[in-house]
């Protein structure tokens, strides 16, 4: 309980947008950078190695008048497939839901065979997900697989 | 199919494949038809493949197309970094079709999505190169008479050869039993022997060339080349055991063919020419008919 109270005193509860709990720890930066939070204009709390009994140490996120897209938010499943995404209104919880992987990935991931032409050409990478399990991306260009130990995010 | 991009052999179904074939005999017996006057076909090599070039420019013009394009990146504004994108769209503008090699992997998936006009895909690095697999499978039907239920042997290189693994997949909707043969190096990719089992279709691995004379229908040889060994001892222990010569092929069937894409060097010996089995310079004659067909199908045509 004491420790409940502790983590919203560092991650303090936030009025309107989006909270993504539940990050693995050494994905929290990336998860960070794939939704350009860096850009943002917003107020964003981010919380880094905070106690978690089901995964160690996790990594929350708390992004002010934020609201993400489905898609959006599905891509970090690649990196963080434990995640919640938790969208706040008035500060109530008015929905809950588990990151889920999408049937497509455009954009963010780095093709693994280095004589791909989007590694030689300004080109946006596009994979399908053949397998979800057991994370595999087929370029959509090249045709290689890129599986979840060589995912390079861009 | 008409104005559709071949880029990869999926692109097309087994009825599509036998459309081309159909098309392709056709063709045979009448190669010089003065059926694609009107058009321009561009051929864009990137990097130079002779063989391939001249089959599609020789296809083009017996059919009375124009033919425009560059054997090299070297002659061509790609060499004053031209992006692939810049070079598409312009030439798209100039022509009906492009045929285009290139080096990179990838590259004709992405010219048939920026070009005008339909790209046909006549290799892209490692990855496809599907009018070869088009005219393997017409060379297959011609000395066999049917494409269904064949034994077919691969033989050499089943780890990087693009033609074996776009041969592979293609015959996996002729139920094809698989006769693998290789050095453990350079064994068929786990892919492409999922895309076998999920087809439900058997496939058996040797390393012994010997192994499958007797039971093969077509035996695919491809070259052994050294720069894929990591480890060059391994390269000189294996690289005359995938050698066909005449004296091995005593116990053959009678139908049995022997494919090879080309060029070879010494993975079959000159004495095997002479053969009944020989088949693999009728094989590189096929590619412009399957090629013909392509062309006029694509541009409506036909």
């Amino acid at each position: 309980m004491e420790s409940n109270i502790r983590k919203e005193l560092v991650v303090s509860a936030i009025e309107n947008g989006t909270v993504i709990d539940h990050i693995p720890a050494k994905s929290l930066f990336p998860v960070v950078r794939m939704l350009n939070l860096e850009q943002t204009e917003g107020q964003v709390t981010i919380g880094f190695n905070l106690d978690s009994k089901k995964y160690g140490k996790k990594g929350i996120i708390k992004a002010s008048n934020q609201f993400f897209k489905n898609r959006d938010a599905n891509k970090i499943a690649l990196i963080a497939p434990t995640a919640t995404l938790i969208t706040i209104r008035n500060y109530e919880v008015v929905s809950k839901q588990q990151v889920e992987i999408p049937d497509t990935i455009e954009q963010f991931v780095k093709c693994v065979n280095p004589n791909c032409i989007t590694n030689h050409q300004q080109i946006t990478t596009k994979f399908s997900v053949i397998d979800k399990d057991d994370l595999k991306l087929q370029c959509h260009y090249c045709e290689k697989i890129t599986g979840k130990n060589n995912i390079e995010i861009l | 199919m008409k104005n559709r991009s071949l880029v990869s052999i999926t692109d097309y179904s087994k009825e599509e494949y036998l459309k081309i074939l159909d098309l392709a005999e056709e063709f045979e017996k009448n190669p010089k038809q003065s059926i694609l006057e009107k058009f321009v076909v561009a051929t864009l090599f990137f990097e130079p493949s002779t063989r391939t070039r001249l089959s599609f420019e020789s296809a083009a013009s017996q059919l009375g197309a124009k033919v425009i394009g560059f054997s090299d990146a070297s002659n061509s504004s790609v060499s004053k970094g031209e992006t692939l994108k810049d070079t598409i769209l312009t030439v798209s503008n100039y022509s009906d079709i492009i045929v285009m090699r290139h080096p990179r992997e990838g590259s004709a998936r992405f010219a048939s999505e920026v070009s005008k006009v339909p790209v046909i895909n006549a290799g892209d690095g490692g990855n496809q190169h599907p009018t070869q697999c088009l005219l393997d499978l017409y060379s297959i039907r011609k000395t066999q008479g049917k494409l269904d239920n064949l034994n077919v042997a691969f033989v050499g290189d089943l780890k990087y050869g693009r033609t074996v693994h776009s041969l592979v997949m293609a015959l996996c909707n002729f139920n094809t039993t698989f006769h693998l043969v290789s050095p453990i190096e350079l064994k068929l990719p786990s892919y492409v022997k999922m895309h076998i089992k999920n087809n439900n279709l058997n496939y058996f691995q040797y390393t012994d060339l010997n192994d499958v004379m007797e039971t093969a229908d077509i035996i695919y040889m491809t070259r052994i080349q050294r720069e894929r060994f990591s480890d060059p001892i391994e390269y000189e222990k294996v690289k005359n055991a995938y050698i066909l010569s005449a004296s091995m092929l005593d116990n053959c069937k009678p139908n049995m063919r022997i494919l090879h894409p080309l060029p070879r060097v010494n993975e079959i010996t000159e004495d095997v020419d002479a053969t009944a089995q020989a088949y693999y310079f009728t094989q590189a004659l096929n590619g412009v008919f399957v090629r013909q067909a392509l062309l006029a199908t694509i541009l409506g045509v036909k």
